[in-house]
């Protein structure tokens, strides 16, 4: 009854605050994903380092204040990893003559609040080469999550006010339809909630059904996704998306909450005007 | 029940007492009004265009408030009754209007019983109750027609079967008549008095003087929101 218009309404509303949402959850994880994988720093020490300076060098490294964990690393390791890397192409590397890689300490930070103080001290110890950081890279990546976030958060606001205020207006037009028998109503003695609720039920079903259409389609569209980038060469990051049921679960109560929501808020506020009598 | 609650002894069934209403541009159009309507009258309200009439009614509604002054109604203070208890006073008022006021979607049974289902009766009581009342207004073989397939003389039936299918104690009337041609309005009188009959309060605001002059009952003028008169077996306007 109270039309397609309002349907459409909030359906799109929703779609477009689950992608929204789905941005924010998945960038949340990858930020989180990549903090802990750079988070470290890494020492490269001289060549030709005798056992006990190396061993003298970790424990002073490890001595200083926010230092989580320190690993160390010989060259024959590093060159392993990076073949592991290189995957098909390692056998590139199989034809150096010697390794060119340096031996060294990763060192794994409490918090990154740490991060410059511990290389301050670490470039300082004799027998350290040079001292490898991806704070900036991890800074910058944190900052355009953060505005990802709030733009997010706001695009967010302004649908679901859109909404409401659309809803708003079907619903008094519905309303408006049926003025000459709300005003009857209100004569023969019907309280407010016996004129309301009909109006309340049909705004609430119409938020519902909104809802789970669009959660449909988020489903779908998630689904998709998935099957996507997990399939070529993105795996990488596939590895970092937020699986499809947790997501699901928290965009069906998130859904189910703001459809009805519109839906109620809609109706009553509509028919403010037409109670008064 | 506090002493400011406490009700008047012998309360009519309506009683008004030095009510003022004031519209928000300054216009009064009722101006120290006091009134008593015991149960089972028959009560014509008269005067001319802008008189306060209507807002006399809109009043006993619950649809104005007053400016000043008390308000009695079945045993209740209207004046400072809370928004909330505003339809259970409806419920104990009949009103009939002059543009009948009938959804013209429901048919003359749906009409009716709309009435009973606001109040939440039961099926049962709905099924009983409104072909007896279609029957007394005399539609009980037009149950099933549309508001637009009737004439306004049964139209009026109709809202009077509605006013009257809750049982109130009053009914409030403005202009039933207005509309409908002289032969017709007699009827609608007719029904008006065997309702009146059966016991309960009549208040009727008209212009028609012939109705008003034949029917011999309690007359009220106001002219400029006051009584200029009171009288039972009135006449309308008596200049002659
Ligand atoms: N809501 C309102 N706001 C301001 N003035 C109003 C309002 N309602 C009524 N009035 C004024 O109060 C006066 C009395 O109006 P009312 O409708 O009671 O007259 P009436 O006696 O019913 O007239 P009629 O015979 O034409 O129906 C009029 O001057 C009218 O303009
Ligand atoms: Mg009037």
């Amino acid at each position: 009854m109270m039309s397609l218009a309002s349907l459409t309404s909030v359906a799109a509303t929703l779609l477009i605050l689950g992608i929204i949402f789905i941005l924010i959850v998945n960038i949340n994880s990858l930020a989180q994903g990549a903090k802990e994988q750079f988070d470290t720093v890494q020492v490269y020490l001289v060549d030709g380092l005798e056992t006990s300076r190396i061993e003298t060098i970790g424990q002073d490294i490890f001595a200083l204040e926010g230092v989580r964990e320190v690993t160390y690393e010989t060259k024959e390791d590093a060159m392993e990893k990076m073949k592991e890397q290189w995957q098909e192409n390692g056998y590139l590397l199989d034809g150096l003559e010697s390794n060119p890689l340096p031996d060294s300490f990763i060192i794994t930070l409490n918090d990154i609040g740490f991060a410059n103080y511990v290389v301050r001290n670490v470039e300082k110890l004799e027998g350290v080469e040079e001292v490898k950081y991806y704070q900036e890279i991890i800074e910058r990546m944190m900052n355009i999550a953060d505005m990802i976030r709030t733009v997010g958060l706001a695009v967010m606001f302004t649908l679901v006010a859109l909404s409401t205020f659309i809803i708003n207006n079907t619903v008094k037009l519905a309303v408006n339809a049926r003025r000459r028998e709300i005003n009857i109503m209100k004569y023969v003695g019907a309280t407010n909630w016996f004129v309301r609720w009909p109006f309340l039920v049909e705004g609430t079903v119409l938020g519902l059904i909104g809802a789970l259409i669009s959660a449909g389609i988020i489903y779908a569209l998630y689904q998709y996704l998935h099957t996507i980038l997990s399939s070529q060469f993105y795996v990488l990051i596939a590895a970092y998306l937020v699986s499809i049921e947790s997501v699901m679960r928290d965009i069906l109560i998130l859904f189910v909450v703001i459809g009805s929501g519109i839906g109620i808020l809609g109706s009553i506020l509509s028919m403010k005007k037409y109670l008064d009598v | 029940m506090h002493f400011a609650d406490r009700l008047p002894e012998d309360l009519p069934q309506i009683r008004l007492e030095g009510v003022t209403v004031r519209f928000d541009n300054g216009h009064e159009a009722l101006k120290d009004i006091d009134l008593d309507v015991r149960k089972g009258e028959f009560i014509f309200v008269v005067g001319p265009s802008g008189a306060g009439k209507s807002t006399f009614i809109k009043l006993l509604l619950k649809e104005y408030d007053a400016t000043a002054g008390k308000i009695y109604v079945c045993g209740q203070k209207v004046s400072n009754m809370h928004r909330r208890k505003v339809p259970f006073l409806r419920r104990q008022l009949g009103v009939v209007f002059q543009d009948f006021r009938l959804l013209p979607n429901k048919t003359v049974y749906e009409n009716v019983a709309f009435a009973m289902e606001i109040i939440e009766a039961k099926d049962r009581d709905i099924r009983r109750q409104v072909p007896m009342v279609l029957s007394i207004v005399g539609l009980a073989d037009k149950h099933k027609l549309y508001p637009h397939q009737l004439s306004g003389g049964e139209q009026q039936r109709v809202s009077i079967a509605r006013a009257m299918i809750n049982n109130p104690p009053i009914l409030i009337a403005d202009e039933p008549t207005g509309n409908l041609d002289p032969d017709t309005s007699w009827e609608i009188m007719k029904l008006l008095r065997q309702i009146n009959q059966r016991g309960t309060t009549i208040l009727m605001a008209t212009h028609d003087k012939n109705i008003v002059d034949v029917m011999q009952q309690r007359v009220i003028a106001l002219n400029n929101g006051v009584i200029v008169r009171d009288e039972l077996g009135g006449c309308y306007g008596c200049e002659d």
